[in-house]
């Protein structure tokens, strides 16, 4: 391709025709602040905060969506353009509900941090604003239009979802987001993947905080309070302290939650390997017996819930298995607490995860292995984060400890579960040994790895070829039910998780700066340290875990997929109707 | 923001067959979406959440774009009209010959302000762009009837001919 | 029709229809012609109640092979509706009521001299005679090109059309040039779009770039508040808008072509529907059209109410389907336009010029305006002007031309303060600029703009705050809400003008509102945004010591600013009938002990701290006029 030679702020860059202003200032080392912008999916020079003077155009240019051209002049700090940021900055002030001390995302908010490098007078314009009412409706999250600066990034992670249950409304000065008919979220088919919440700019959409439950379940004597952390969490939590991307902090992390006073610290990756047998066993049943195919995994409610608003009619091609987290809730309150003599009513589950749909899924109906919720509390691992502060503990400096046994120990298998195509791995690791009655060949995994939003690949399983896929976003996830539906493909087994990338992308994740998502491929890096942890590991398949091992010879009479196993790890869908 | 209603839908089987079947005979015209809402409204008469919801199902468009389409232009309406809709033009021409005190007066016949119904469901009242009567300034029309150079003082008179 | 020899012939064959109001007679069976406007003005004040009198006149008299009743498209006269003409002689009939059409009929038709109590006032000369409206001062200095067919044909016949040379033009360039050579025409004949910016129509049809789909779009979203030029074209002579469509689409490479017309023109709408489906039935659109390899077809989208999609982004936005927002430029549509496709967008004025341009040469149409601005343009002339309605004139015209001679003036003795051009858009230009020559770079160089052509007059009973406050309503109101400075930006600078017309402005707001107008130009998104300002920054500009007035006396000179008025009772005029004080809503009127010289009863007074301001009074004392408002 051509290159287009010009100059910003006087300093000389080449880059590729067709780059924009803001893509060749990055180059140049200048950074453009951007609120809008969202590279491919939100380009839409709305906000008008990146604008700058160049030469051969009119007026101000947004930098974020103007072609480069030979020759071009571009000034991105002339007082013209400082006084027409601050000016939009305050503006926007004028209409932005001003919580800032209060507010989830006080320390991290875009608009915040633009107001103070521009030096904005915060008050310098006032007058009338539409009155909206905050939309608590969902156990996942929250949406405040008083927050809101009508980027439309959430609109943008929406419909990159295929979901679109929020958009502009109305027009001009009236203009919000949000679903049809002002409707409560919870009256539509959102999904609760939480993509939204990791794309906005400012504290318009955030998790729904669950940090004082725990802190009240902590505090309460007569409760042992027990923790599990998910794969990803681990791989992401660190940047909240300002760790590099991708850093592995399980050790800090463990303890971490121990000083916060869990009872237990213990590791999804057990439930991990228990979904890969079960749900292993599952597919080689299902083979077996003619059943329905591809089986689909299950372990992303945020795909779960997908699938029954989407395709209520092909439920029964998902997995009946419950996620990892679900799992292990369930074997904390059953076999954990008979072993143990604990009462499970006086058990308080709480899952960290990356994740909002999961503070939907422990709501859901059978997920009461024990009579009493599998899970009792899910946070995110932003909420940890917030809570790890509150405790004053100095993250970074934290020793690293290890889980506690008997639910702390996991396989490398377990670990790639946050990645897409780390289940699908992980569950044709196992499947290929039993079918090949012992260790079987090696299987070449490349092709269900990388962030590919669909991957497909022939795998070799003890003799028999099978045709398997991963898809991961609910984009993607349409794709393949679509191909499915009309027989077009025929997989035999299909990974899909509702977040692009899967969970180490959940929307549950530390919050990147737009910017930083821009440049920089932050599910790879996230992934890359759970990829290496399972390089670490000793144990690498499922089947082979002690934990796993020793809970079906103590408790499911060696068998997999029995009776009590079905009634504690397994459950069921429902068809649900998009709209009332 | 645009007002709806709670007032029971009550459309027929014959308006969703009609709208259906018109869905169904352009669901691949290109931009469907704003000649499929004008159909509709064309056939109920408001844009209901009921009515959005064939046109969503049919086209496969999610609800909140169609929402966001018919809040988005002013000849959508999410409420019904009235048996008589009166629309008062507020175009520069009508506004210059006194179009304001023409829609104060109406309001206060009708005790209702505009974009909203008598609770009888006898008048609609709304303001509207230019519609071209310029040289009749102010206009306003009952039913797409055009009354022309109008004072505050005829409109009682209006209003009562439509009244029975 | 299969080819250029069978529109020739259909083109012989319908002379004789229209030639009787050419002032030809002696070619066809007909005797009289009688034109009824059916444009939207006349329309409204059911202009079709004539049509069925007349049709019944005709049967009565069983004169159905002498007279010819024809529904037109508009004559430009709307304050004058409902307009009737009768050719031959060209007698023009204004302010027709339905119980006029006997005696018009009988006498004119049956008896042969025209009814002159019903004839247009300054179409009789001293003597009394009836004269051609062409001799009258509101048409006198008119060039009708774009208008050539308005009033002058039916506008749901092919047949008169093509009498008239319909689609001549596009023979010729199907037959006479290579697309180059059209685009090149346009070029030359330096038309610039009638929208509002003026842009070159030859260059932006030259921008269009290469691609397996292009499109044609013609902008009928006329949205600016009192202009009307859009619809009358639509309404009186459609095929000339089909017909510039194809050679466009010729021109630039397109074989499909979109109509984006407001829902509000359903006359037009509907005219233009009769006249696509004509133009398919005769070969005129669709497939290899008058024989050629060229195929071109046209659909029609409505808008639904939304001022914003006359921005051509917007507009292709909205054909798409969706929520009506403009998108950021570049791309341009001519490269990525609707449907992601290279489209050329003109406006209906425009394109209503191209076949005269073709028929008469680039040259014949350069002759015309000035320098740079060439051809005539249309205007809808609205407010306080005695001849409210069309006019086409040549560029370069006078504003105190188009005022003062074809506008007839200021009604009622009042004064001429300013015209106000390009609606929310534009500016102003105020009375000491009256000597204006109007084309598209004198404007703008006075603050002002052209815009689509709306040219509202204003008097001394004008307030220009409010006046720019009524345009931003407006803009505020027709924000799309995408941007965040047309969006919050413009709000503020209403609420600003706000507080300035209640008397609570202050200097520093002044300032305040040129800073944030000056900002809000430059950074809008689209040309909405972009230019909601202007009315702000133009009457700063012509009118400060009005603005100054209300800041620092309190005071709203032209007595519109409510919160600034007061009413006061001459003591001496007031009879003392008390009926103001008896309509008074507020209880605000009282009577005193002064009795007036010559008067029986006590005279009142308004008390100032009760007035809501409300006018009632005033109303109410209209034959003695004692009470004013300052």
């Amino acid at each position: 391709m051509k290159n287009v030679n010009l100059k910003i702020n006087g300093i000389p860059v080449s880059v590729p025709e067709g780059s924009t202003i803001l893509e060749a200032a990055r180059l140049a080392g200048i950074e453009i602040p951007t609120l809008c912008y969202m590279k491919d999916s939100n380009e839409i020079g709305a906000c008008r905060i990146c604008v700058v003077e160049a030469t051969g155009t009119r007026g101000l240019v947004t930098a974020c969506v103007y072609p480069v051209s030979e020759g071009m002049e571009v000034q991105t700090n002339t007082e013209k353009v400082r006084n027409a940021r601050k000016t939009t900055l305050e503006l926007i002030l004028s209409t932005h509900r001003k919580d800032c001390l209060s507010c989830l995302r006080s320390t991290n908010c875009e608009l915040h941090k633009l107001c103070h490098d521009y030096g904005v007078d915060e008050n310098k314009f006032s007058g009338f604003n539409p009155k909206y009412k905050i939309d608590e409706s969902t156990p996942y999250l929250v949406r405040d239009n008083t927050k809101c600066i009508l980027c439309r990034r959430c609109v943008a992670a929406c419909k990159e979802q295929h979901v679109s249950v929020i958009g502009p409304t109305d027009r001009g000065m009236e203009t919000s987001i949000g679903p049809h008919f002002r409707k409560a979220l919870l009256d539509t088919p959102c999904i609760a993947c939480g993509q939204c919440t990791v794309v906005c700019p400012t504290g318009a959409l955030v998790e729904k905080d669950d940090t004082d439950k725990v802190w009240k379940a902590l505090s309460d004597p007569t409760k042992t309070v027990i923790v599990q952390t998910a794969p990803s969490v681990r791989a992401a939590l660190g940047e909240c302290f300002g760790m590099p991307i991708g850093t592995n902090v399980e050790g800090k992390m463990v303890a971490a939650l121990r000083r916060l006073g869990f009872d237990k610290v213990f590791d999804t990756d057990f439930g991990a390997d228990l979904t890969i047998v079960e749900e292993a066993h599952e597919l080689l049943e299902r083979i077996k017996s003619n059943s329905v195919l591809p089986m689909i995994t299950s372990c992303s409610p945020g795909w779960v819930r997908f699938a029954e608003f989407y395709y209520p009619d092909m439920l029964n091609h998902i997995s009946t298995c419950k996620s990892p987290m679900q799992m292990t809730g369930a074997v904390i309150k059953t076999y954990y607490a008979e072993k143990y003599g604990i009462d499970p009513g006086t058990i308080i589950n709480v899952a960290v995860m990356p994740c909002t749909a999961k503070k939907f899924e422990i709501t859901r109906d059978n997920m009461d292995a024990s009579g009493y919720r599998d899970t009792d509390i899910v946070i995110t691992t932003r909420e940890l984060s917030r809570m790890i502060r509150r405790a004053g503990l100095m993250f970074t400096n934290l020793p690293d400890e290890d889980f506690d046994d008997p639910l702390g120990q996991d396989t490398g298998a377990a670990a790639i579960f946050g990645a897409t195509g780390g289940v699908m791995e992980a569950a044709l690791r196992t499947a290929n040994d039993w079918l090949s009655g012992g260790e079987g060949e090696p299987i070449d995994f490349s092709a269900l790895r990388g962030t590919a939003p669909i991957k497909e690949a022939q795998v070799n399983l003890g003799g028999k070829t099978i045709k398997v896929a991963v898809a991961s976003g609910a984009k993607a996830a349409k794709e393949v039910m679509d191909k499915i539906h009309s027989g077009e493909a025929d997989w035999t087994f299909v990974e899909i998780m509702g977040c692009p990338g899967g969970c180490v992308n959940g929307g549950g994740q530390p919050i990147q700066p737009q910017y930083v998502r821009d440049t920089t491929d932050i599910k790879a890096l996230r992934a890359k340290a759970l990829y290496d942890m399972d390089e670490a590991s000793t144990i690498r398949k499922s089947h082979l875990s002690p934990v796993v091992k020793t809970l079906y010879e103590e408790y499911y009479k060696g068998s997999y997929g029995c009776k009590r196993a079905h009634h504690d790890l397994h459950t069921t869908y429902v068809a649900r109707k998009k709209y009332m | 923001m645009k007002k709806f209603s709670n007032i029971p839908f009550k459309g027929t089987p014959e308006q969703e067959a009609q709208l259906r079947d018109w869905l169904r005979q352009n669901r691949d015209m290109q931009g469907v979406a704003m000649p499929a809402l004008q159909k509709a409204q064309e056939i109920y008469g408001y844009l209901p959440i009921e009515v959005q919801q064939i046109v969503a199902d049919e086209l496969d468009i999610p609800m909140s774009e169609l929402y966001g389409i018919s809040t988005f232009y002013a000849q959508f309406s999410l409420s019904p009209k009235g048996e008589k809709d009166i629309s008062v033009c507020l175009g520069t021409a009508c506004y210059v010959k006194g179009a304001g005190a023409i829609m104060d007066e109406l309001s206060k016949e009708l005790g209702i302000e505009a974009d909203e119904c008598t609770p009888d469901g006898k008048f609609s009242l709304s303001a509207c762009r230019c519609i071209g009567a310029c040289g009749l300034a102010p206009v306003i029309t009952v039913n797409g009837e055009v009354y022309g150079r109008l004072v505050p003082e005829d409109i009682p008179g209006i209003i009562a001919k439509y009244r029975d | 029709m299969k080819s250029i020899e069978e529109l020739n012939a259909l083109r012989r064959a319908s002379r004789k229809l229209v030639a009787l109001r050419d002032g030809i007679t002696g070619t066809e069976t007909y005797k009289y012609h009688i034109m009824v406007c059916g444009g939207t003005g006349c329309t409204s004040s059911n202009s079709e109640k004539l049509i069925e009198l007349l049709k019944a006149e005709v049967e009565a008299h069983g004169m159905q092979d002498i007279v010819k009743v024809v529904r037109t498209g508009c004559f430009g006269l709307c304050a004058l509706g409902r307009i009737m003409i009768v050719y031959p002689e060209g007698v023009f009939y204004s302010r027709v009521e339905p119980e006029h059409i006997h005696e018009i009929f009988e006498g004119h038709i049956v008896g042969g001299n025209p009814v002159k109590k019903y004839v247009y006032s300054e179409t009789l000369d001293e003597d009394g005679n009836v004269k051609p409206l062409t001799e009258t001062d509101f048409y006198r200095k008119q060039v009708r090109v774009v208008l050539r067919n308005c009033g002058v044909i039916d506008p749901e016949s092919l047949e008169e059309y093509v009498a008239r040379d319909g689609y001549q033009a596009l023979a010729k360039c199907l037959s006479e040039y290579t697309p180059a050579q059209v685009v090149s025409i346009v070029s030359q004949s330096g038309l610039r779009g009638r929208g509002g910016a003026g842009f070159p129509t030859g260059k932006k049809w030259s921008f269009v770039a290469d691609g397996p789909k292009k499109y044609i779009v013609c902008n009928a979203d006329e949205g600016d508040p009192g202009a009307f030029m859009d619809r009358s074209v639509l309404e009186g002579d459609p095929h000339c808008i089909i017909e510039a469509m194809a050679i466009a689409g010729y021109a630039v490479g397109a074989d499909q072509g979109y109509v984006y017309v407001r829902a509000e023109y359903p006359i037009a709408v509907h005219r233009l529907r009769v006249a696509i489906d004509e133009a398919r039935r005769e070969g005129l659109l669709g497939r290899h059209i008058l024989g050629s390899d060229f195929s071109f077809d046209l659909d029609i989208r409505l808008g639904a109410g939304a001022f914003v999609c006359g921005e051509e982004t917007a507009l292709m936005t909205s054909i798409e389907g969706k929520r009506g927002e403009p998108r950021t430029r570049p791309p341009f549509p001519a490269v990525k336009g609707l449907f992601g496709c290279p489209t050329a967008e003109n406006n209906v004025e425009t394109l209503a010029n191209i076949p005269q341009i073709i028929l008469r040469g680039a040259d014949w149409f350069a002759e015309m305006g000035t320098e740079k601005s060439k051809g005539t343009k249309v205007f809808a002339l609205g407010g306080k002007i005695n001849h409210t309605g069309l006019v086409e004139i040549p560029m370069g015209t006078t504003l105190n031309e188009i005022v003062n001679e074809i506008g007839g003036g200021v009604p009622n003795g009042k004064k001429f303060k300013a015209a106000q051009t390009g609606g929310p858009s534009g500016g102003c230009i105020p009375a000491s600029l009256i000597d204006t020559q109007v084309d598209y770079d004198n404007l703008i160089s006075i603050g002002c703009m052209m815009g689509s052509g709306g040219l509202i007059i204003m008097d001394e009973d004008t307030c220009m705050v409010d006046m720019a406050k009524f345009f931003l309503e407006f803009t505020v109101d027709e924000s799309c809400g995408k941007c965040t400075p047309c969006r919050v930006g413009v709000r503020r600078l209403l609420e600003k003008l706000d507080k300035i017309t209640e008397g609570k402005g202050t200097l520093e707001d002044l300032d305040e509102l040129e800073y944030l107008c000056n900002y809000i130009k430059q950074n809008s998104l689209c040309g909405l945004g972009q230019t909601a300002p202007n009315p702000v920054l133009a009457t700063l500009r012509f009118f400060r010591d009005e603005y100054l007035a209300h800041i620092v006396n309190k005071k709203c000179p032209a007595g519109v600013c409510k919160a600034l008025l007061s009413y006061t009772i001459d003591k001496d005029k007031c009879i003392g009938c008390g009926l103001c004080a008896k309509n008074c809503p507020a209880e605000a009127i009282v009577r005193t002990d002064y009795t007036a010289p010559g008067h029986k009863l006590a005279s009142f007074e308004i008390l100032s701290e009760k007035c809501v301001k409300c006018g009632v009074c005033m109303d109410n004392c209209k034959k003695i006029k004692a009470i004013s408002k300052r």
